[in-house]
């Protein structure tokens, strides 16, 4: 067992866990988006930072991935960890502002409206990537992508054109944390054959 | 090791050192202001000189020889003369002068800037003068697309030290006595890199070549590459042997076509003559490079990216730990470096840690390559002894900043770095103190600003630069850059409250902290950097309604002096918008509602009325 200290408790950790494992075994709170059980974490919305201290020496560290290990001193909710899911959850109310999760998340952190400008009222998508692991990793079917980079980023089939992969099972729109899923759903799916030969084509 | 010195004496004993050699810059930006026109023209002239000519001389076509802003460059050898911007209708002449009656030819010298004497050889020109080649030694002296010609300038003697006369362990502790930290940007001790991935044993392991170059402005591995591709194989055959790896990987962008033209052919002369492939120089050490093009994300020059995107998949970066020196490219463990740091490590093999732990500052060994670009009079690629100050290489070196006795920033550290003002014109140029003063070393791009550059834009420019380039894997990245970039927007335009700028601090510390990768993790440092030197002029923006450099369209207006106007009309032609109006030779005047700010009539008028307020 390793033994670490996360916001001032002792606590224990198994060998191969993950700081966000073992809080969770305590019980101690720590906000995720593109976490779930059932997949591979993946690091990618950092709402799950923690603070890991070292003497004067301090960094952030994502708790989805990073090991736990003997020693460590962690913090959950230090001030440098809240700065940066205020942020990140203000710039979601602007980038998806549809998200029903996402407001109750952000108006945990006190975060009841955003400074940035609002693109697309009706988006919810966060891109947490959760449909396309669970698609890949679970299903096996490889039918959801990430296409394009950066701002430019969304969800659909790999290179937007509809496939044969999908095997409409919907675990996507189940693993979903925001329900963007269902809108897409289609997007992935493309129109199913007996539709096509229906209208004749 | 005896057979390939013996095969090096003999290349050096059949070339005649004081043999006549005409030398012409086929580097990238030399091609393209026309030298090949150029080199096609000697050999024509030189074809018809014909029997005048007692000994015929040699034509060699090198690498870059760092002088871009002066192509076509051509030097004549042994004596070095150096002529600049040569044209094909000067070959004639520098025919019959210089190699006829070995007359130089005057017009086509350099001129000293401040003196204006016309300087003969690359020795006296101060460009060069101030330079400690490392890297950098062999390119322009040697043809890249000749092993023979390698060899003679002494490649692959690092190597053959290594695997034959040394342990891997000793070759690693060699670099790690030298100080040598790595080139690509973070400045990790190489030899400690090394030597995590050394301690996994006997397991499969990769390297890997970084030749992701990605920086705006930057081409100091390119140029490396192309003007001397053997000694980044060298290099990455020593770090195989010192970690116990077989395999080697060079990633390198598709858009350097003639860097992989001559690494390709570099490897398959290698492979040729048993430098490369099984049983190299009968050490019994197996060893080959792929070479991997990249489509060009700056974001693949991460390392856990570029890994990912060598595998086949999407360049994005993984979490660290693991590292990739325990589980990197295919899982296995791995060892990464850009193109800079493997040509230093050759140079360190063949002339011992002990000479090259000499050169530079305590905690930066070495010298550094950057690409010196911008409002400087020598744009080029120059190679200096860490620690040189930063005056030294822009106002000496780089021959000072046009019509101006200072510069106002220097970014360096590409995306990642940071602007430093004329104050910090005395700062040793090493990695810790760039650090300290806000900026980073980087891959080693150099951009000189002058007054008429604007900080907020330059900010904005850099953090749409990355904007572009983020992966968009992690919320911080993806969502903050643009935010900040937002942010800025408005400032530019006028807009915005000092309570903003503190926002910025608090959302950058937010990218900071929370990025996945360093793309993320390092770019706010423009608007952190330039907040820090120039905050000045951020607030004449928002609380003036002002850009001091006269760039910001928004906030600025053109206006016509009207005693200095002589009505020549050359403005209102210049004009796209027909915004300017007024009679032959009298005063014109500019319909401000009409005007888009794109500065072309400052630009055309010849008598310096049109200013920019």
């Amino acid at each position: 067992m390793l033994n670490l200290t996360i916001d001032g408790k002792k606590v224990q950790a198994e060998a191969g866990w993950t700081l966000l494992d073992t809080a969770r075994q305590h019980h101690i709170e720590i906000p995720t988006l593109c976490y779930h059980e059932a997949v591979e974490p993946f690091g990618a919305c950092r709402l799950c930072v923690v603070e890991l201290r070292q003497g004067d020496n301090s960094r952030l560290v994502a708790s989805c991935v990073y090991p736990a290990e003997e020693g460590l001193e962690v913090h959950t909710m230090s001030e440098k960890v809240k700065n940066v899911r205020r942020w990140i959850l203000e710039m979601l109310l602007s980038e998806c502002p549809a998200s029903e999760a996402v407001r109750e998340m952000a108006a945990e952190y006190g975060v009841d409206s955003t400074r940035f400008e609002v693109r697309n009222p009706e988006e919810e998508c966060i891109l947490c990537g959760l449909c396309v692991r669970a698609c890949a990793q679970v299903v096996g079917a490889n039918a959801i992508s990430t296409v394009g980079r950066g701002a430019q980023k969304e969800i659909g089939s790999p290179y937007l054109i509809p496939g044969e992969a999908c095997v409409a099972c919907g675990t996507c729109v189940t693993v979903c944390p925001t329900g963007a899923m269902r809108a897409r759903f289609d997007r992935v799916r493309g129109v199913p054959e007996v539709v096509m030969a229906k209208a004749g084509k | 090791m005896e057979e390939l010195e013996q095969l090096r004496g003999e290349l050096q004993a059949a070339v005649d050192p004081d043999q006549t050699m005409i030398v012409v810059c086929h580097g990238t930006g030399c091609v393209a202001n026309g030298s090949q026109d150029v080199t096609q023209a000697l050999k024509n002239a030189l074809a018809e000189a014909g029997e005048d000519i007692k000994v015929m001389p040699g034509i060699k076509t090198t690498g870059c020889h760092g002088f871009c802003s002066r192509g076509p460059l051509v030097i004549i050898k042994p004596a070095n003369v150096f002529y600049q911007q040569v044209k094909p209708g000067d070959v004639e002449e520098i025919v019959a002068q210089t190699i006829l009656k070995g007359e130089t030819v005057d017009r086509l010298l350099y001129k000293h800037p401040q003196s204006g004497d016309a300087l003969e050889t690359t020795d006296e020109i101060p460009f060069y003068a101030g330079q400690e080649r490392v890297v950098l030694q062999n390119i322009g002296q040697i043809d890249p697309t000749d092993l023979e010609d390698a060899l003679r300038a002494g490649a692959y003697a690092g190597m053959a030290k290594a695997l034959t006369a040394m342990q891997p362990a000793e070759v690693i502790e060699s670099v790690t006595k030298a100080g040598l930290r790595g080139r690509g940007g973070a400045g990790f001790p190489t030899g400690v890199k090394w030597g995590l991935a050394a301690k996994h044993g006997d397991v499969e392991k990769f390297v890997l070549c970084n030749a992701d170059e990605g920086d705006p402005g930057a081409f100091m591995d390119r140029s490396v590459m192309e003007g001397d591709p053997h000694a980044v194989v060298e290099g990455m055959i020593i770090g195989g042997y010192a970690i116990g790896a077989n395999v080697g990987y060079v990633y390198v962008r598709a858009e350097y076509p003639l860097a992989i033209k001559h690494l390709e052919m570099a490897l398959d002369d290698a492979r040729a003559l048993g430098l490369l492939g099984e049983n190299i120089l009968g050490s019994g050490f197996n060893f080959d490079i792929r070479i991997n093009r990249g489509a060009g994300a700056f974001v693949c020059g991460e390392e856990t990216a570029l890994m990912r995107s060598v595998e086949g998949k999407v360049g994005e970066p993984v979490p660290r730990p693991p590292y990739p020196s325990d589980k990197g490219l295919f899982g296995k463990p791995s060892v990464l470096n850009n193109v800079e740091t493997w040509a230093n490590v050759s140079r360190i093999l063949d002339r011992g840690w002990e000479w090259f732990a000499g050169l530079g500052t305590e905690k930066s060994k070495g010298t550094k390559v950057f690409a010196l670009v911008g409002k400087v009079n020598n744009v080029g690629l120059v190679e200096v002894p860490m620690g040189i100050k930063l005056k030294e290489i822009v106002m000496e070196i780089g021959g000072g900043v046009p019509g101006s006795d200072h510069f106002k920033a220097v970014q360096t550290g590409g995306p990642s770095g940071g602007c430093l003002p004329w104050e910090d014109a005395e700062l040793p140029v090493d990695f810790d103190s760039l650090i300290a003063a806000g900026s980073m070393m980087g891959s080693g791009g150099m951009i000189v600003m002058d007054d008429r550059d604007c900080m907020v834009d330059v900010a904005k420019y850099f953090l749409g630069f990355l904007e572009e380039e983020s992966c968009g894997k992690c919320f911080p990245c993806r969502l903050g850059v643009p935010r900040l970039r937002e942010t800025l927007n408005r400032f530019s335009k006028g807009q915005g409250t000092v309570e903003d700028i503190d926002d910025l601090y608090s959302l950058a510390e937010a990218i900071k902290m929370g990025s996945l990768c360093a793309l993320g993790g390092t770019a706010p440092n423009a608007v952190l950097s330039t907040l820090r030197y120039f905050r000045g002029e951020y607030e004449a923006h928002i609380l003036e309604h002002r850009c001091p450099a006269g760039v910001c369209k928004d906030l600025i207006t053109y206006k016509i002096d009207p005693d200095t106007c002589t009505g020549c009309r050359a403005c209102a032609r210049a004009c796209p918008q027909e915004a300017i109006s007024g009679e032959k030779k009298k005063p014109h005047t500019i319909d401000e509602s009409l005007c888009i700010r794109c500065g072309m009539c400052m630009e055309s008028c010849k008598f310096g009325a049109i200013q920019v307020f």
